[in-house]
Formats: C-alpha cells, structure tokens, sequence
C-alpha cells in the first residue's frame, strides 16, 4: 500500500516552473530521501507534500486520500525543519503540546504522549526548559519528539541534521536510523544535500535536479548503476574519473578515451553500443593499483601527479592519456610524486554514459 | 632573537581622558546644553512669579519659587468662555489618544501579520496601495474627511477623531509591523501550521508574545503622534472636546489681558508631559525594538 503518492505534480511560482509533471510513490514504513543541489526543488516537493505550499497542478494522496487541498494538520504528517522552529516564548514541554492542544485532546493522554516521546528521544530532563537554554542537538530532537508525539504517519524532514556541527551530526543520524527502525510503520520522507545523510538512511533515494527527479532507487543501485551522468557525479565523494572519448563497435566492444583503449565486454550494456561520443566513468575506489592491479581487464602505467591524504586513505591525482585521472590507495600506502604506479581496473564496476544526452549505455 | 615575555609585550594603554577624548566630550557636552537650555529655562520661568519674570533675568535661578502657574495653567486658566484650566483638554487628550493608539495597533498588527504570513491573493497591490497613502500629504484629505464625517454623523465628536487617528497610523504602523512579522523565521509559522494552528492561533501564540518590542515601538510612536497632534484636533472636534495640545494655543495665543509667562510655560511642560514619560518609561525597548525592526526587517 502507498503510503504517499504524487502524482503528476507541478508547482510554479508566476512563470517560474519549479516543479513539473512529477510522479513518486512511497511505501508504508518507508525511509526515503530526497537529494540533490540547492535549488532542485527538494525542499518545495517537501513543502508540497506538508501542504504548506499550494500546488498548481496534480494531486497529493496520503494513505489514499486525497489531500491536494487539505490543510497541514489534516494530512496526518509531522515536519522537522532545518532551523528547528522551535516556539521560543515556551518550554520543551510547551512546544511538544502545542500540536495537541490545537487538536483539543485531553490533558491526561497529552502528558502520556509526551512522556512517551520524550523517553524515545532522551530529553525527559529538558521538558521544562525553554528552547534558549538547550544546545543545537537538544533542540533538534525536541523539533522530533513534536513531530513524534503527534503520532502521525508520515514524518517529514527539511534537512534537519544542516545546522549541527560534524560530530552531532553523525550521532543524530544514526538515533534518526534507530528512530526509523523502532516506528516500523511511519513512512518517513527526507530531504537533504548530503550524500553521506542519503546513503546511510535511506531506503531509496530520489535525485533531484531542476525540479525534476533523476533516478529513484536504492543507494546500492544509484551508487553502482547511476542512471546518467549527473547522478554518477552527484554521488560518490571523491567524485567519480570521467573520461571523454568513444565507445567502438567490435568484435569486443570498447572504450577509446583519447588513445587509451578500455575493453568493454565485461561492461553490461544497457542498450546495444554504437560507435559514438561517450564519457566513460570510473570510481576512484575502483581502482586498483600495484600487485593487485595485475590481470585486471585493464591495466595502465601512471605517474603520480598530486597525493592528498586524507587519513584512512590517500587520493592519488595522476594522467591517463591526456586526462585526469584520480584513484584511491590505501592511507598508509608509500608514494611519492613522480612514482610510476601500475594501475587496473574491471570496467564491470564502471558506468559509460552518451556524451550527447548523458544518459546510461 | 627578541626574549619570551610572560604577558603582552608594552605598556597597558591608558584610560583617562586623553586630548581626543576632551574634544569628543566637549562636544557632546556643548551640544547637551544647547538642547536642555529651553527646557531650563521654562522649568524657572514657569517657577517664577511675575514680578520677578519682568527682570528679564530668563536664566537666574527662581528667587521666591512658587507653584501657583502650574496650578493655574492645570485648574484655572482660561481658553474661551472655560476657565478650568488645561484640565479638561488633558482629559479630552486622554480619551482620544487611548482608543486611537489600541485601536490603530490591534488593527495595524494583524494587517502586518496577514501581509506577512498569509500572501493572500492581490497582497502586494493592497500593499503598495497602503504605503502610497504614507507619502500623501495629509492635508489633501482634511476637506474630504470633513464631509465624510458629517455624512456618517461623527463630524466634531470624539469618535470621528479616534477614526481619524486609526486611519492616518495604518500605513506607517501595518509597515513597522509586517517587516517585524517578515524578520521572524517563516518555518516558525510552518511548523505552527502543520501543528494545526490556524490564523488567529498562530497570531496569538506565536507571533504575539515574540513581538513584545515592536509594540512598544509602535506604541510610543502612536501615543507621541496622536498626544501631539494639533490639525486633526482643531479641524475634526469642537471646543468643548478639544485637546490638550489646541488648548494649549489657545492659551498661549490668547490676545486679552497680560501675557503670564510663568503660566505659559507651566502649560507647556504640562502638556509634553505625557510623551517625555513615555519615553522615559520605554525608552530601552524603544531602542530594542527599533533595533530589531531595522537589523532584520
């Protein structure tokens, strides 16, 4: 069952399309994560959702109802948002009932849900404090535990997780996972910028850009299988090696990125190869060098342009052919500028795109 | 190889009053005694009996001090065919101000809210139309709204001048207000609406008690403007409800009998009373709240 449908949404602001023609179905208890840039349309697809903005086209179902019109608090849906929106002029306690109180429930079962909510999020000391007098991540969960004690179905976060530093930020990711896995059944919709935030949390996720979504599939897929060109360079930190060049039609198709020839036969294909412009991508990760780079399907000698450390591993920056190349090797690993590495990989593990129209070969 | 030193290097900067210093305080006191002067001089001149004032020593300090202007110009002093003194315009004062100034507030922050929060349909033009009214001379409009109050019937009545009032602070106030409203984090009013709160909720709950400053701003700016005010007064009411302010001309200018200086004075300071404790009473918030409607509006 659809937790919540879109269905061919538009959203323009006077002549400004932000949104056009869009279509998402989310699942029951689903964890799913809007990506992309700022400006995409992420956070206006959320705000669709909440019905804080009026649409100008398509509907909106929640648990199968249409709410297109319907106002916020009738959707059944509770948001975080970036800044928190905590009411600064009352207590954690205050804020956690407002919700409630608009809704005319009884005291008793609103101090239960608080209760509740608070234990969940571990700020039962904080539930006389006022906003003012809490830390970044204190005010945070409490923005949760007010979306929580509403019990609604369907959570929705508008980068809640932007304004904490680091560290924080990594602790009040994995409590949202561990959140998410003890409401199994609470669909839950997140936008966010961070690829990190999106492959950690999420069950699919969705790519936006230009107001439009790109791929909508699980990290693994979007990660490995990137639909075209601008997914495979939105995800993956360091940023994925393109290399220009064309694909050649053969015996065994292959991949000639300015006089260096990349056999393809062991790439899948998504549509037969022709010969034509292409880009061809490779991880960093995915390369492999020295010993291990013996008997892969393509191996290459390198110099070693740049070394950036960066602890657990060093990128290495260094030529194929004309073009630059980047690979990963080991943090503790012994090179130094102007070595000659042997470097290999499978290109099963890389993604090819058309130069034209970018789109996955 | 210059040594480590424990602590800053050099000698600790001096504090006292160096020759820029005397210049700036010079100054600042030069210009605070040209300012407090007149005020000096009406507070001993309306401390002086008659006698004394004929001297012609306007600086000198009262010889015999004496109340008796200040309980003439209050209880005695005659505008017209009254002789009881500024009393009554002050109370005149007092029933047109407060009803104007909460009137014009009430109506002014729930304008600025709904500008600010709900973009209604046709927002902006009702907008500009409203601060267009800010820069029209006002005086283009007294003949008109002369005719209008006759035709509702509130022509020289108390209410027609509250009216007056409530209108002519709109646009000034709805502006102060909305970017107010506009400075305070729009996912504050989200997070209110997806909470189930509706209009009049959010205005009260949340807005209301964050907006503390800019209602003494808007405040002192009202009570100020309408304690002041002298044209719509003396045009829209009739003697017997005029304000203090038209009372207080009508004293000072009065062509019959000796002029009284002390009595005079007395009755100005007595009528600027009420704005000086206005902002002596909120002066800080005042500054707070101009603040916080400038750095973030």
């Amino acid at each position: 069952m659809a937790s919540v449908s879109v269905k061919n949404l538009d959203l323009s602001f006077g002549s400004v399309k932000v949104l056009q023609n869009l279509n998402l179905e989310i699942e029951k208890g689903e964890f799913l994560v809007l990506l992309g840039s700022s400006g995409c349309g992420k956070s206006t697809l959320l705000n669709c959702i909440a019905g804080l903005l009026d649409v100008t086209g398509g509907q909106i179902f929640i648990n199968e109802k249409n709410v297109t019109w319907n106002e916020p608090k009738d959707r059944d849906i509770g948001m975080v948002f970036q800044s928190y929106a905590l009411y600064p002029q009352m207590t954690v306690e205050g804020n956690l009932s407002f919700g409630l109180k608009n809704a005319r429930m009884p005291r008793g079962e609103i101090a239960q849900r608080i209760q509740r909510a608070a234990k969940i999020l571990h700020i039962e000391p904080l539930l006389k404090r006022k906003p003012a007098q809490l830390s970044g991540g204190q005010r945070q969960r409490v923005a949760i535990g007010r979306a929580l004690v509403r019990d609604v179905d369907v959570f929705l976060f508008d980068e809640p997780l932007s304004n904490l530093d680091a560290k924080l930020r990594a602790e009040l990711r994995v409590e949202i996972k561990r959140l998410h896995q003890t409401l199994q059944d609470n669909t839950m919709i997140y936008v966010t910028h961070d690829q990190i935030e999106a492959m950690t949390l999420a069950d699919r996720i969705a790519i936006m850009r230009g107001g439009a979504i790109q791929q909508l599939a699980d990290p693994h897929t979007i990660y490995n299988k990137p639909v075209n060109k601008y997914v495979a360079g939105f995800i993956g930190s360091p940023g994925i090696n393109f290399l220009d060049g064309n694909a050649i039609e053969g015996a065994t198709p292959s991949f000639d990125a300015q006089g260096i020839v990349i056999p393809m036969d062991r790439y899948a294909f998504a549509q037969t190869p022709q010969p034509k412009p292409a880009v061809f991508g490779i991880r960093p990760e995915h390369v492999l060098h020295g010993d291990a780079a013996v008997g892969q399907a393509f191996s290459q000698q390198v110099a070693v342009d740049v070394i950036e450390p960066m602890g657990s591993d060093t990128l290495i920056w260094s030529k194929l052919g004309p073009q630059d190349f980047r690979f990963r090797v080991d943090g503790q690993a012994d090179l130094s500028v102007g070595d000659q590495v042997l470097i290999g990989f499978d290109p099963a593990n890389a993604s090819a795109f058309d130069a034209q129209s970018e789109l996955r070969l | 190889m210059v040594e480590a030193v424990a602590g800053p290097a050099g000698p600790r900067p001096v504090r006292a009053l160096s020759r820029r210093n005397i210049i700036l305080y010079g100054t600042l006191i030069v210009i605070a005694i040209y300012y407090i002067l007149p005020l000096y001089v009406m507070v001993v001149t309306s401390l002086k009996g008659m006698p004394e004032i004929r001297l012609g020593n306007i600086f000198s300090p009262p010889v015999e001090v004496t109340f008796q202007p200040w309980v003439k110009a209050w209880a005695q002093a005659c505008t017209g065919l009254n002789c009881d003194g500024l009393s009554r315009g002050f109370w005149n004062s007092v029933v047109i101000t407060v009803p104007s100034v909460v009137l014009s507030i009430v109506i002014a922050s729930v304008n600025g809210y709904a500008l600010a929060n709900w973009r209604f349909r046709g927002a902006n033009i009702f907008f500009t139309i409203l601060i267009f009214g800010a820069f029209i001379p006002y005086q283009v409009m007294i003949y008109p709204l002369v005719i209008i109050l006759r035709e509702i019937g509130l022509y020289g009545k108390l209410p027609g001048l509250v009216l007056v009032h409530t209108i002519f602070g709109m646009p000034i106030l709805t502006l102060l207000f909305r970017n107010y409203f506009t400075s305070i984090p729009e996912e504050l009013f989200k997070a209110a609406r997806v909470d189930g709160a509706g209009f009049w909720g959010i205005y009260f709950k949340i807005m209301l008690p964050m907006s503390l400053p800019i209602f003494v701003v808007a405040m002192i700016l009202q009570i100020t403007g309408i304690w002041n005010d002298f044209l719509f007064g003396v045009i829209y009411t009739k003697p017997e409800a005029y304000p203090m302010t038209v009372q207080l001309n009508n004293i000072v200018k009065s062509v019959q009998g000796v002029q009284e200086y002390n009595v005079n004075m007395a009755a100005t300071i007595l009528t600027g009373l009420v704005p000086l404790i206005v902002y002596f009473v909120s002066g800080k918030l005042f500054v707070r709240g101009i603040a916080a409607g400038a750095v973030k509006g």
